[in-house]
């Protein structure tokens, strides 16, 4: 991961009670979004010219990625260019809030850069039009192929004044990319930003993987490979692309995921027909134990705190959510409702747990409180699975599959995200079919 | 009493009859399966003359049906008359279940047919399990009919 400097935080913000900020609220569903005017970055005219990069028009390409961003949330309403009544420069400077309150805008992004000695140096602000005040104002250095990652940075910087709540912007997607026929899929692991862009592709596609899982750093992926035709857990290395099975088991093991202090693999270790779930310590290999029933037990995920696990069992004869201590006592089900439950992944916040439901033959993604109490069902559809928080708790993504024919046409795998508001689905971008989507934690923190 | 008892067998002869109607019109509107369970030959490949590759489970299940324990008995004695012969049973599921629990369900499935083999004097040690979960349907559709023809545990020679 490239450092990205922080060098001077310009403001110190006065919270005024007389003046009372604009401020967005993300609890319930927007459905007035914040009208915001980004400006275009302006770009300094001493700025080099670096070879295979288009200077002159970053600060639009920066603007526009923040745009994007914004309007992905459902919260904001990016207004158009061509109603902006000031040059780039000048609006940074002081904008004519009169002017810009004219084009109905709320709020206001103004920035400038310099490309220097192969440094990129980005300054932007934040404006409040209806009380006339900077917001925020910061400025930080990086490499100029960081360029995407710098309007990420912007738009978690703006979503947090904004909304009170860290961003997800400067975040990525690890997944499975899917071609080819549907009984015959290539799937390969893969990674891209949350917005879609700079896909790698982590394996070949010559063994089938599935279920990718990042680190709580981002460095490294749990996911489950058929290398060998032997199903096991493996590690994976995102910077080396160093590949490692995980611990020394006689059977298939699956469903692996992290600790919340990285130092713990937990997964499912099949034998003789029947699934328990076990962890590994990744630093002293020592395995042990947490489920020991004979049922499947499987998906597990711990609570922040790392106290508790959540997983899923079919224990009580058809497929329902478990919550436990770590080491394994106290076992309680927390799913009664009709219907089948899976997948259960604790928000990161630690407040819900978000998961799959299966009722009449439809799937359902949603949330409960981690007691079971607050059962909220996000959507519904014909497939769909494997939710993965944001890293502030508040998007949910997974993946939905289409109906097939007997050629298995029209089967499709996409990945889909949705507000635990359950406003705001929307489908993402991606360069081929997608599933098993994990979203990492925020890069700069 | 008797009055009552006359009810009780009444009753019970009523009850039936709809149930063989039921089951009846259930199988008008599919041939080929009972009880969720595929009972068709389709998808089905041999081993060596008459004797099937594989058995089919019902959704979520992995209980041997009397058809699969006929296929499995045949699968044992063709295996104890080739002793050099190695398999591997892969357990299989439908596309109507998470992934996870599906794999899960796939090494249920296929440690049931190796259980049965076992019992029918093949030595484990000539059978290997794998699932795909729902990673590899033969039936790539999206119907009820695919689904049980999915729902499957196969076995294959390995050597």
């Amino acid at each position: 991961m490239k450092k990205i400097i922080f060098i001077l935080l310009l403001s110190i913000l006065s919270w005024n009670n007389a003046h009372a900020l604009i401020t967005v609220d993300i609890t319930r569903g927007n459905l007035d979004p914040l009208p915001i005017a980004v400006s275009p970055l302006h770009v300094d005219t001493e700025s080099e010219k670096i070879p295979s990069f288009e200077t002159s028009t970053l600060g639009e390409e920066i603007s526009k990625i923040i745009e994007k961003n914004f309007k992905s949330t459902g919260l904001f309403n990016p207004l158009k260019k061509d109603s902006f009544v000031q040059k780039p420069d000048i609006a940074h400077l002081k904008p004519r809030f009169e002017d810009w309150r004219l084009i109905k805008a709320q709020a206001l992004v103004t920035g400038k850069l310099l490309i220097k000695n192969n440094k990129l140096k980005v300054e932007f602000r934040l404006w409040d039009l209806t009380a006339a005040k900077e917001m925020v104002a910061l400025s930080f250095t990086t490499t100029p192929n960081n360029w995407r990652r710098v309007a990420h940075i912007i738009s978690d910087k703006i979503y947090e004044r904004l909304t009170g709540e860290s961003g997800y912007f400067d975040t990525r997607i690890a997944y499975v990319s899917e071609t080819g026929p549907k009984n015959q899929r290539v799937k390969k692991l893969a990674l891209m930003d949350q917005d879609g862009f700079n896909t790698k592709y982590l394996t070949l596609g010559n063994e089938l993987v599935l279920t990718p899982r990042f680190n709580p750093t981002n460095q490294l992926v749990t996911y489950l490979s058929y290398f060998k035709n032997m199903p096991r857990v493996y590690l994976l290395d995102i910077e080396t692309g160093i590949q490692e099975v995980v611990g020394n088991f006689p059977g298939m093991t699956f469903a692996p995921r992290f600790s919340p202090d990285g130092k713990k693999i937990i997964m499912s270790f099949a034998k003789d027909g029947n699934s328990d779930i076990y962890s590994m310590d990744l630093e002293t290999r020592v395995v042990e134990q947490i489920t020991k029933h004979p049922s499947i037990d499987t998906s597990p995920s711990y609570s922040p705190d790392g106290k508790y696990i959540t997983f899923n069992s079919d224990r009580s004869g058809l497929q329902q959510i478990y919550v436990m201590r770590s080491d394994g006592t106290q076992v309680k089900r927390i799913t009664h409702g009709s219907g089948l439950y899976g997948t259960p992944v604790w928000s990161p916040r630690g407040d819900l747990i978000a998961f799959t439901k299966v009722r009449k033959g439809r799937f359902y993604i949603g949330v409960m409180r981690s007691d079971g109490t607050g059962e909220r069902l996000l959507t519904e559809n014909f497939y769909q699975e494997a939710p993965s928080w944001s890293p502030n708790g508040r998007v949910l993504i997974f993946y939905r599959e289409t109906k097939s024919d007997s050629k298995g046409k029209g089967f499709s795998a996409k990945l889909w995200s949705i507000d635990i508001t359950g406003y705001n689905e929307r489908r993402l971008k991606t360069e081929t079919d997608a599933s098993d989507p994990s979203w990492s934690s925020l890069l700069s923190k | 009493m008797k009055f009552n008892k006359a009810i009780k067998n009444l009753f019970i002869v009523l009850f039936s009859t709809l149930l063989i109607s039921a089951c009846s019109t259930a199988k008008k509107a599919n041939v080929d399966t009972a009880n969720d369970v595929y009972t068709g030959t389709d998808t089905v490949e041999f081993l060596a003359k008459g004797v099937p590759d594989r058995i089919f489970f019902a959704t979520n299940k992995s209980k041997l049906t009397t058809a699969s324990r006929d296929t499995l008995r045949k699968q044992a004695t063709w295996m104890r008359k080739n002793k050099d012969v190695t398999v591997t049973v892969e357990g299989h599921a439908d596309e109507r279940g998470t992934r996870e629990y599906n794999l899960a369900l796939g090494e249920r499935r296929a440690n049931a047919a190796k259980d049965y083999l076992m019992t029918y004097g093949v030595s484990g040690k000539r059978i290997s399990v794998i699932s795909y979960g729902k990673e590899r349907p033969v039936n790539p559709a999206s119907s009820p009919l695919a689904w049980s023809q999915n729902r499957r545990s196969v076995t294959v020679k390995a050597n």
